[in-house]
């Protein structure tokens, strides 16, 4: 949070073209159960504004009532007093009220807007987030949402009292002083051509100041975090000139976009200043050949020009709040549009009672179309087979677990499990015959216990001390201050790699699907816990179909079927025995790991 | 905040030139509506219009002088902000530069990081703002209270009886609202950190079938966010109706009290402009106070790291080692905090152009004495020795020089192939290719367009785990070094090109020494020596066949990783 405000400084001088039909109507469903209280807050809004409007009129007629020779008639000013301290307060209460509405809806309309984001989200197929970054889903969640929050608390009361406030004041003006009003004619053409330059010239300053920033605060980042590398190669010179530079470049960018932005208040605090000098010599002019009636009237003239060009002077502002607010919503907005996994098949069956028996029969697969992954591809597992898949890295070993997943859907062949075509039974079934380790290990922000019972709601204190028993991870569980209550936040207790991906061969072990998926499920345990394990690793895989994934051949020598992948293709299958005897590139593999060089 | 001050002399010349230029613009401004009230009350009377003609071209002169102030004001102000931000940031990017490892532990790398981004962002602004609205806001309140006083006392009076009240106002809701904000950031950060949880473990709530489960939990995120979030402004909302509604009450008393004791409707018109000025100068004055408090904060963040001590000691006098050796390590303890040992008693030693094997679990202590050979640490107890000189005797460049390092999640610039393997050292391009080729880095960088000449990404995003590694080691061998150090640095490499790239550095490298930390028994296997931690403890040392016989731990390994005994 604490960057946010470079940010939003990005974000607000991106140049955007946004589409306002499309975000009004979808802006409009989240809007229509709160049609009667964004009336009722419009109404009260517009008499709190009028009410305000009308101050300045009643003090003209009172500073009338004095008179220059000292016959003033108390009585009469108390009572004006009344009413303008009436007046006042009736318009705070309103406005008060109608800015708390407003930002009620718009807390509820976002709040409303980011879950059902989110709940998109979660129907999305993996290969949405597999092709984005994770930044940029978070930051439509956080600032853009943000952004429209505001827009829609703020933005939208600062022009309906803006409108209000300059129609009112003006046609106040006009009953006060009808030829005064020209004085306008002068001023508001020259500072709407004045900002509408300055925006110009700006906007592209801005943008390069916070690139430039971007850019600075970037490599910082970088260099910092490898600051030990820097250190052993003697290079901090090297780093510091290379600093320097953007360093430059950043604090140039900075003074030449402020030189330009900060002109815009002094410009604009000069426009009011020159109404005010033509309204005082005008009005006096007026006042002296009596088309003015009363001093009063210039009094309470020159009040309502300050009223009147203060949201003038705001609306470019509004406008390009208004702007960023349009193109966030637009971005949020457009989540909707992506497709979500696509309904289970009609009369599709649920997946139960699974032995475990899998078949693949001439299944091909591109993630990119043109680009196959994997080209007619057969294999059969029967329930309790060890299957392996070995190759190198980003040879595609995980693509078939997408498939067998359904996180993705082959382009062509079948998958049966059991003798049933996977993409004819109810996802949520095929999954939960599934158990998976992955070589990234998820963990959430939540106690122990919870991260570990995650696929078992009904799982018992007893149980989950069981698998983590079994998997080696109980005693530095119950060493910990709060032992399995511990919550797994970003820094609270220091937990390696190896002791995460501990606690999540526990929560498989819970699990009692017929099938399981072990994607590296060992990388991070250093290989004297990985024999502690083992026993346990081995009970997991017990009578179940298993899909292994490793980087180790020692592992899987006893495989039933292994699979050697390069390149995306499946280039041997067989057993160790036999890919051994063909001395093809299994073979290159297995010996590498005793060819140690030299 | 004093040391943060210091930077700012240097435009101490332009900061006063634009102190006082905003002194003049914002004094210029309180003229008019004094003017104003001169001519309804003194010059209408007269009726003499060229008076009032003359008053309007005053009125202009003065605007056009607060225009003018103010612009020049704002150009310093933005230009020495943007100087000493400059000046700020370059020091402290040199200062952490050379910070000894201790210390940036102790800081910590992130905090390090947003002190050099979001803190130096803070005080820029600070010394921007305090130039520009600091001055301008009190000049603004106090000059507007001093004319009203030349009004009319009595009437000055009363005005002066309601900035108690808005300041009150002001200062409360602000009391109010910080803590309340400090909670929004917090609901905010739970939602983020709810959503990035979940994309990163898409997979795995898929396959449970959590996706309801997961809908919950953050509707009741966002929902708690949201309920923060409206808390805090039904307080903050309160500020504008609230300090507009006391101004206008006393403003009702300006005319009733002008009413029972003046008789000059154009001091009272005056009064009323006064009013506003005076108004949105306490806004102001609260806004800057925010600015401040935020600025001064980082500033002391930011001097914290300024007043830290960088230099190394170097102790000549230390006693010197075997000078045929090129590492020994003497009875080597380190602790990281002080209390438990991470390694303790290590001893051993390596002839010149040999290589060195360790071997050990997560967390064993392998890294730590990569750590101690380069002096990123200095020995708790025992001495490290490089070329028989205790590495404490040495100045650290010229020890580090000796060296050819890739670490554990080392670091590529958003820069060159080239540069990335050359990293500031001026190294011609034979010796670059060389190393990469040695590296088995060549093959893929020969199908880069541009090849050396390449540009990564900022984290070499556009490079897989394996061709960073690759680079890395590349970085390592390219400078010739004496020692060349791999931590941990090829486990992304099949074992293949593992292999193929320790065969290509004994042949290219032979009168290197060479260290490979390594979990791989197959990357170790054949080194002159191997040691092998556990729990911080050398628990075998010697070459691989001797390590099969005696070293139970060492057999354990073995046996794990390539299912033989052997």
């Amino acid at each position: 949070m604490r960057r946010e405000g470079n940010i939003k400084d990005t974000r607000r001088f991106e140049r955007r073209r946004v589409n306002v039909k499309y975000i009004f109507s979808n802006l409009g469903r989240y809007l229509r159960p709160y049609a009667a209280l964004f009336v009722l807050v419009f109404f009260a809004s517009l008499a709190g504004t009028a009410l305000s409007l009308v101050g300045p009129r009643l003090c003209g007629l009172a500073i009338d009532r004095i008179k220059m020779d000292g016959t003033t008639d108390m009585s009469e000013i108390w009572r004006y007093a009344a009413v303008l301290a009436g007046v006042y307060i009736l318009s705070g209460a309103l406005t008060y009220l109608s800015s708390l509405g407003m930002s009620w809806v718009s807390r509820c309309v976002v709040k409303r807007i980011r879950a059902d984001i989110f709940k998109k989200l979660m129907s999305l197929p993996v290969s949405y987030f597999d092709t984005r970054q994770a930044g940029d889903i978070i930051s439509v969640l956080s600032y853009d949402l943000d952004t429209l929050g505001e827009s829609l608390s703020n933005d939208t009361m600062m022009v309906l009292t803006s409108a209000v406030t300059i129609v009112g004041s003006l046609v106040m003006m006009l009953v006060t002083a009808p030829v005064l009003v020209l004085v306008f004619a002068v001023t508001i053409p020259l500072s709407a051509l004045f900002t509408w330059w300055l925006t110009k010239k700006v906007q592209p300053l801005f943008r390069r100041r916070s690139s430039k920033l971007g850019e600075l605060n970037g490599f910082v980042e970088e260099v910092i975090a490898g600051h030990r590398t820097t250190k052993a190669y003697n290079c901090e010179e090297d780093m510091i000139a290379r600093f320097e530079v953007k360093n430059r470049q950043a604090a140039e960018a900075y003074t030449v976009a402020e030189n330009y932005g900060t002109i815009s208040g002094p410009s604009v605090n000069f426009m009011n200043n020159l109404s005010l000098a033509l309204i005082s010599v005008f009005g006096a002019i007026l006042f002296m050949n009596g088309v003015i009636p009363s001093v009063g009237d210039i009094a309470s003239f020159v009040l309502y020009s300050r009223k009147f060009s203060g949201p003038i002077n705001e609306i470019a502002n509004v406008l390009s709040e208004f702007q960023s607010a349009l193109a966030a919503a637009e971005r949020a907005f457009r989540v909707f549009e992506e497709q979500s996994e696509p309904a289970d098949a009609q009369g599709a069956e649920e997946l139960t009672d699974v032995r475990g028996d899998v078949e693949i029969e001439h299944l091909s697969f591109s993630y990119v179309p043109g680009v196959p992954v994997i080209k007619d591809f057969s294999l059969t597992a029967h329930s309790g087979d060890v299957i392996a898949i070995v190759g190198h890295t980003g040879a595609g070993k995980t693509t078939i677990v997408n498939l067998l997943m359904r996180f993705y859907d082959a382009q062509s062949g079948t998958i049966c499990i059991d003798g049933k075509d996977i993409t004819k039974v109810t996802r949520a079934s095929l999954r939960r015959s599934f158990t998976m380790v992955l070589q990234d290990t998820w963990l959430f922000s939540g106690s122990i216990f919870q991260n570990v019972a995650y696929g078992d709601p009904a799982a018992t204190r007893e149980d989950v001390e069981r698998v983590c028993r079994a998997a080696k991870i109980h005693s530095f569980v119950s060493k910990l201050p709060q032992g399995y209550d511990t919550l797994l936040t970003d820094n609270a207790i220091n937990i390696s790699k190896g002791q995460k991906q501990l606690l999540t061969i526990a929560r498989a072990m819970l699990s009692r699907s017929p099938m399981l998926i072990l994607d590296e499920a060992t990388s991070n345990v250093d290989t004297r816990t990985e024999q502690h394990i083992q026993q346990a690793m081995e009970n997991l895989m017990r009578g179940r179909t298993c899909f292994v994934i490793a980087h180790r051949l020692s592992t899987i020598r006893h495989a039933k079927c292994i699979i050697v992948m390069e390149h995306g293709d499946v280039v041997e299958q067989g057993t160790h025995e036999e890919l051994l005897a063909r001395r093809g590139h299994y073979y290159n593999l297995y010996n590498a790991q005793f060819d140690s060089g030299e | 905040m004093k040391k943060t001050l210091t930077y700012i002399k240097p435009y101490a010349g332009k900061t006063a030139l634009g102190l006082v230029l905003k002194f003049l613009g914002s004094a210029a401004e309180l003229v008019l509506p004094y003017v104003l009230s001169y001519i309804i009350d003194d010059v209408i009377p007269t009726k003499n219009s060229a008076l009032i003609y003359g008053m309007g071209g005053v009125m202009l002169g003065f605007a056009l002088l607060a225009l003018f102030g103010n612009i020049f004001a704002n150009r310093l102000s933005a230009q020495v902000a943007g100087a000493m931000t400059h000046d700020l940031r370059y020091d402290l990017f040199r200062k952490t530069c050379y910070l000894k490892c201790r210390q940036t532990d102790e800081v910590t790398v992130p905090s390090l990081i947003s002190r050099l981004t979001s803190d130096s962002y803070y005080v820029n602004q600070m010394v921007a703002r305090t130039m520009r609205m600091g001055v301008r806001a009190p000049i603004l309140l106090l000059g507007g209270l001093i004319f009203c006083f030349m009004l009319d006392v009595s009437l000055a009076l009363v005005l002066l009886a309601t900035v108690p009240f808005v300041a009150a106002a002001i200062f409360f809701i602000t009391r109010k609202t910080v803590p309340m904000y400090i909670k929004v950031q917090a609901g905010g950060d739970a939602m983020v950190r709810a959503v990035q949880e979940d994309i990163t473990g898409i997979r795995v709530i898929k396959a449970l079938s959590k996706t309801e489960y997961e809908d919950a939990r953050f509707e009741g995120v966002a929902g708690n966010l949201a309920s923060t979030e409206y808390r805090a402004q039904r307080v903050m909302s309160l500020t504008n109706p609230l300090t507009t509604l006391i101004l206008n009450i006393g403003l009702v008393a300006v005319i009733v009290v002008g009413a029972m004791l003046s008789d000059r409707p154009g001091v009272i018109t005056g009064f009323l402009t006064y009013f506003t000025i005076v108004l949105n100068a306490m806004l102001g004055i609260s806004k800057i106070f925010v600015v401040l408090s935020r600025g001064v904060a980082s500033a002391s963040r930011i001097e914290q790291v300024l007043a830290l001590d960088e230099r190394e000691q170097v102790l000549p006098s230390l006693p010197a080692g075997d000078p045929s050796r090129a590492i020994e390590f003497r009875n080597v303890s380190f602790s990281y905090g002080g209390k438990e040992d991470n390694i303790s008693h290590i001893s051993f030693a390596l002839g010149r152009g040999q290589s060195l094997g360790i071997i050990g679990g997560t967390g064993a202590g392998k890294s730590t004495i990569v750590s101690l050979l380069l002096r990123f640490y200095d020995v708790t107890e025992g001495a490290v020795y490089v070329d028989g000189q205790d590495v404490r005797s040495v100045p650290p460049e010229s020890l580090r020089k000796k060296f050819g390092a890739a670490f554990q999640n080392d670091f590529l610039m958003a820069a060159s192939v080239r540069e990335n393997i050359d990293y500031g050292r001026g190294l011609a391009d034979e010796q670059i290719i060389r190393a990469a080729k040695c590296a088995q880095a060549w093959e893929f960088i020969e199908g880069l367009p541009g090849k050396l000449d390449y540009d990564l990404a900022q984290k070499a995003g556009n490079l897989s785990g394996g061709q960073k590694q690759r680079l890395l080691i590349a970085r390592a061998l390219a400078g010739d070094p004496e020692i060349i150090v791999l931590d941990d640095s090829s486990s992304a490499l099949d074992y293949a090109t593992d292999a193929a790239m320790r065969r290509a550095v004994a042949r290219e490298y032979p009168g290197a020494a060479k260290v490979i930390v390594a979990q791989r028994v197959s990357s170790v296997k054949n080194c002159d020596l191997i040691v092998v931690l556990e729990d911080g403890v050398v628990s075998g040392i010697g070459t691989h066949r001797q390590l099969m016989q005696d070293c139970e731990e060492y057999r354990a390994i073995a046996r794990t990783q390539m299912g033989v005994t052997e």
